[in-house]
């Protein structure tokens, strides 16, 4: 147990701190994950030059070509944290397409995609979800029949983010209908822009269009676009959830989350008194307190687990399920301690935190249920991490849960 | 940076599993208690031969001169096997006081008699974090009159260690006159309370300490309660898996029953975080003392939740089986319920954390 860093550590944390500093006035607005915009987009190439975003990805893909050290990204998330910077671009694009490619995707693909990804200049969407296929997603039934040098494409994805600003969709899709479910499918990377395919959005209960239904009707798409084998989309599916599943519930954010709350309690007042006063809602925020330290310091372990090569087993499979069930609890104790003024959104006067917590408040409900439900992550840790047996299979349709 | 336990550390733990796994199974453990709480002294002996009992001791009198962090793996360990032993007070509390505000000759007098593990130390904190029935100890021409609840260790401790109303630490002997101990029968017969009544008892000061000694004693006590509830829910998570993995109803295994695994795998959940938190509230004690108070507090809040949720859930997945005496998950369940209330319940200790924070 030795939580300090050794001196080249605190001069690369000093070195990030001076950086984030200096350019304070280059830091792009927030946005959300739709199109960036040009700050956003020089910012990101900014931090592609000094190695703080796409760090490890070789130059020859647009990246930093850093060596992997671990705990040099973790002072960068650190820093970029505690000065409340903006990080580089967090799409599906970047964080689930391009680890993806570098796992398996041909040289071609590599040099192609992922530089105009990382730059953001391409912006991707991820079709995987179907009406019939969401946590059962190895019973989908989008078709892709071969037609010369072409795939055919028919059939309807749903819930899939961004897909109405995308330049280009990752979409799994049935090539070898009589295979077993899980040998059938490809993974293939296509152009929204292609005939055929039409995108309705859909209107969430934040009330922006977060994401959309997307319609294929004989989408021509060139063969050569497939990652992987023929048939392998499965596998390399599952790559892509991992690093997903490793982008939901970090601990930083609930972390920061907290500090808000805190800062709230002490400002705002009720009949006079400040809510800090209240000792039901204060012991709501110290038992979530407890919570997040709890997640921190188990991220901590993870890290050096992951620099030693250690396999952190339970530790590691928790950390969606627990993560975004406290981000949403933090915001359910942000909006109760606000009461009345909790519920006011738009753009209403008397609005706090530009209506944040009901946003969260909604939007974390969304990420408990995307990339594998909390009962799905149950059966994951109840399988994976206590041994307990599977999901007895019912003859039609079940197992490879996402 | 490392978070991780070292290869030093696993071993020792391991050893004391080791030595436990034979000595303190379920049936030993229940016939010690068979009569009432009690200390044993044969697995005191044992432990004391594996260098145990003098872990926070320095080495010039005797003992390992080891860290909070060591001490809490141990106190892990020994809630995994719900032992008889009264390590808390007389192997962390006593050498903490002794070592922060224990003159040179106190120290020589007591630590290595404590590291060889022929002596036991109970500690009276309770009054400091919440005195009930009016207790408290006062202090008039350096004699020492009031009373002392909750008072943990051995009925038999050759010392026993009081804090006073102004917040100073005495000792006082077994048998001295005006002194009189009754045993306080909790839900857990594998601890020993005591209650001390005092009449003018002539009592040692520990006079070097500094202002914060008890809240210090405060800080180790609930981290290494923390310790225990660790030790323990981690147990009686692992006897619900496998007791589900046996169980067969409607011909199937109780365990491939998706309500049961979700229980499970919600227990795990909640539990898995928990074991970094006790290790960053033991390491801060000694390496990060400015933040030792806070973690100390939400250590001992979270783990009281978490072992009560994982406690009830066990018994549950049981079914009418948990709650037998036959099988003695009991043990487990009561275990974690007294160290849930002992140097204070969760909101108590949550209000500690708010007023250190500066909220209130
Ligand atoms: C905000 C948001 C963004 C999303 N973005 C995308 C995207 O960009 N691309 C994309 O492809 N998808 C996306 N999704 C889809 C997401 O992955 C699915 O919603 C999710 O996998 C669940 O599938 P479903 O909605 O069909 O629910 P269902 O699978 O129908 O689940 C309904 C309920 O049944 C439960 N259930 C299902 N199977 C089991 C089981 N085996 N055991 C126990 N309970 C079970 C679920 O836990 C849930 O409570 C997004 C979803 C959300 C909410």
């Amino acid at each position: 147990m030795d939580l300090a860093y050794s001196p080249p550590y605190q001069q690369f944390r000093q070195e990030v701190q001076d950086f984030l500093e200096k350019h304070r006035q280059l830091w792009p607005p927030r946005s959300s994950l739709g199109k960036p915009s040009a700050a956003m987009k020089n910012w990101q190439a900014l931090l592609i030059e000094q190695g703080y975003t796409a760090r490890t990805i070789p130059a020859e893909y647009g990246g930093y070509g850093g060596e992997p050290d671990i705990l040099k990204s973790r002072i960068i998330a650190e820093e970029f944290t505690r000065a409340g910077a903006p990080g580089g671009l967090a799409g599906q694009g970047v964080s689930m397409l391009v680890p993806t490619l570098l796992e398996m995707g041909s040289e071609e693909q590599k040099k192609h995609w992922i530089p105009r990804t990382l730059s953001g200049e391409v912006l991707w969407c991820q079709g995987y979800s179907e009406p019939g296929a969401g946590s059962d997603l190895a019973s989908l039934q989008t078709r892709a029949t071969e037609d010369g040098e072409d795939f055919i494409i028919n059939g309807q994805k749903i819930w899939t983010s961004t897909a109405h600003e995308a330049d280009m969709i990752f979409c799994l899709v049935r090539t070898e209908p009589d295979a077993p479910r899980h040998q059938g499918i490809s993974y293939l990377l296509f152009s929204m822009d292609t005939p055929g395919i039409e995108v309705r959005p859909l209107q969430t209960m934040t009330g922006l269009a977060e994401f959309n239904e997307v319609f294929f009707t004989d989408v021509r798409v060139p063969m050569h676009s497939i990652v992987g084998e023929r048939g392998q989309g499965w596998q390399v599916a599952n790559a892509t959830l991992k690093h997903e599943r490793g982008m939901l519930g970090d601990p930083d954010i609930a972390a920061t989350r907290l500090n808000a709350i805190v800062q709230l309690m002490q400002e705002e007042t009720v009949d006079g008194t400040r809510l800090m006063e209240n000792p039901l809602l204060r012991d709501r925020l110290l038992q979530l307190q407890s919570r997040v330290l709890a997640m921190q310091f188990n991220g901590l372990r993870l890290l050096t687990a992951q620099i030693q090569g250690a396999d952190p087993g339970i530790a590691r499979l928790i950390v969606k399920l627990q993560g975004c069930e406290l981000n949403h609890q933090l915001a359910a104790l942000a909006i109760d301690a606000l009461g009345e003024l909790g519920i006011l959104y738009q753009d209403s006067p008397r609005l706090r935190n530009k209506g944040a917590w009901q946003r969260s408040y909604m939007f974390d409900l969304g990420l408990i249920i995307g990339g594998g439900t909390a009962q799905i992550q149950k059966n994951i840790i109840s399988e994976i991490g206590l041994g307990m047996p599977r999901e007895p299979k019912p003859a039609a349709a079940s197992g490879g849960a996402r | 940076m490392e978070f991780a336990l070292s290869e030093e550390q696993l071993m020792m733990q391991d050893s004391v599993t080791r030595y436990l796994a034979d000595r303190a199974t379920l049936d030993t453990v229940r016939g010690l208690i068979a009569a009432g709480p009690v200390h044993d002294a044969g697995l005191w002996s044992g432990l004391a031969g594996l260098g145990i009992c003098g872990l926070l001791v320095p080495q010039e009198y005797g003992g390992a001169g080891m860290t909070l962090l060591d001490a809490m793996l141990v106190q892990e360990v020994l809630g995994r096997h719900v032992v008889p032993v009264s390590f808390i007070p007389t192997s962390v509390l006593a050498p903490l006081a002794l070592l922060a505000a224990g003159t040179a000759e106190q120290k020589q007098k007591w630590l290595p008699a404590i590291a060889e593990g022929r002596m036991q130390v109970a500690v009276g904190l309770s009054e400091a974090c919440g005195a009930r029935d009016g207790a408290g100890v006062t202090v008039a021409g350096a004699k020492l009159s009031g009373r002392a609840l909750f008072v943990l260790g051995a009925a038999d401790a050759a010392i026993t260690l009081l804090c006073s109303s102004e917040g100073d630490v005495y000792a006082v002997e077994q048998g001295a006159a005006g002194l009189e101990r009754t045993s306080l029968r909790s839900i857990d017969d594998t601890q020993c309370l005591g209650e001390l009544n005092l009449h003018d008892v002539t009592a040692e000061l520990l006079p070097a300490g500094e202002e914060d000694v008890i809240p210090r004693l405060l800080d180790a006590g609930r981290v290494m309660l923390a310790a225990d509830i660790l030790g323990a829910a981690q147990k009686m998570l692992e006897l619900a898996v496998a007791y589900s993995l046996e169980r067969k109803q409607f011909n199937r295994l109780i365990g491939s029953f998706q309500a049961v695994k979700h229980l499970c795998a919600e227990m795990a959940a909640e539990l898995e975080p928990c074991r970094s938190l006790v290790w960053y509230a033991a390491h801060a004690y000694d390496a990060v003392p400015e933040e030792s108070r806070l973690m100390a507090c939400h250590a001992k809040a979270h783990l009281a939740e978490v072992g009560r949720f994982v406690a009830r859930s066990s018994t549950e997945v049981h079914g009418g089986m948990g709650f037998t005496d036959l099988l003695g998950l009991h043990y487990w369940f009561k275990r974690i319920g007294c160290n849930r209330q002992l140097l204070g319940g969760p909101e108590r200790v949550r209000e500690e954390a708010a007023r250190v924070q500066g909220w209130i």
